[in-house]
């Protein structure tokens, strides 16, 4: 009999959009969670590798749940994984919840300033929920030594 | 002068600092050094296959920054049916200024700061050779 190996990691797909300010706070609210706050458990792709790499970047994918955080609602991030590697475990669209948290402010995709900031850990908070939830929910295996 | 732009468009790399230079050597250009004159787009959404992306691309000339080789932001660009006039890796620059390397991916330090304002100057004076040319 086999025994059930669950994933140890989780995939956060980030669509890092370059001509948009949530992009910029989509790529550097992943990279807070990759080593701030879930450091060891979260891992990311690079998502025009991901959609041009090789089989790896997608077999990867397939094996680990996915969260994808996307700018906006092109939902680039997710729309690649759902197409290349199955449905994402959970889906974040920055621009929706900038809209819910009733920012309205203009943002800047190339100097963030204190606004930019907050709102960037604010959305990496997000993604420690959706982490979390995953954890326990037992889709992933963490070492707590 | 028409109506055209010069795309610069910085790989997405998440992984590497060298791919944050990229990035804030397009912003320098397109917001600060060339506005008028260029311009950037997700990179994400042109490999998707957007076809307004794909269109700016292959009717305006396009210079492409790698974060590293893997040359994900040249491929894909080609593989919206356009060629890029310039490509350029971060690395080259890097090589040239040994004493510069960018420290982290959120917070590049001075070091990736100065090598993103030489980057810039370059990409900027392409823009303006190339929209000559256009």
């Amino acid at each position: 009999m086999e025994m059930e190996v669950r994933p140890t990691k989780v995939g956060v797909l980030s669509c890092s959009g370059e001509s948009e300010a949530e992009g910029t706070i989509a790529r550097n609210a992943v990279r807070l969670v990759m080593e701030e706050y879930r450091p060891g458990i979260v891992v990311s792709l690079c998502l025009p590798l991901y959609l041009a790499g090789d089989s790896g970047e997608r077999d990867f994918a397939r094996r680990v749940p996915v969260i994808a955080v996307d700018g906006c609602d092109k939902a680039c991030a997710r729309l690649a994984t759902d197409k290349y590697s199955g449905d994402v475990e959970s889906w974040i669209d920055i621009r929706d919840l900038i809209n819910q948290w009733g920012v309205t402010e203009q943002l800047s995709r190339s100097h963030p300033g204190k606004l930019e900031q907050e709102l960037t850990e604010r959305v990496a908070q997000e993604i420690v929920k959706l982490v979390d939830r995953l954890v326990a929910e037992g889709k992933v295996e963490v070492d707590n030594q | 002068m028409g109506n055209e732009k010069v795309y610069v468009i910085p790989c997405s790399g998440i992984g590497k600092a060298t791919a944050s230079v990229g990035r804030d050597a397009t912003y320098k250009v397109i917001e600060d050094k060339r506005p008028e004159t260029s311009d950037t787009l997700c990179l994400s959404l042109l490999t998707m296959g957007d076809e307004e992306a794909a269109d700016k691309v292959r009717k305006n000339k396009v210079i492409t920054i790698e974060g590293c080789a893997k040359d994900c932001a040249r491929k894909n660009v080609e593989a919206s049916g356009a060629t890029p006039a310039i490509s350029h890796r971060v690395h080259d620059f890097l090589k040239e200024h040994r004493d510069l390397k960018p420290e982290s991916v959120l917070d590049v330090g001075e070091g990736g700061r100065q090598l993103t304002e030489i980057m810039a100057e370059q990409v900027a004076d392409e823009v303006d050779d190339l929209i000559g040319k256009a």
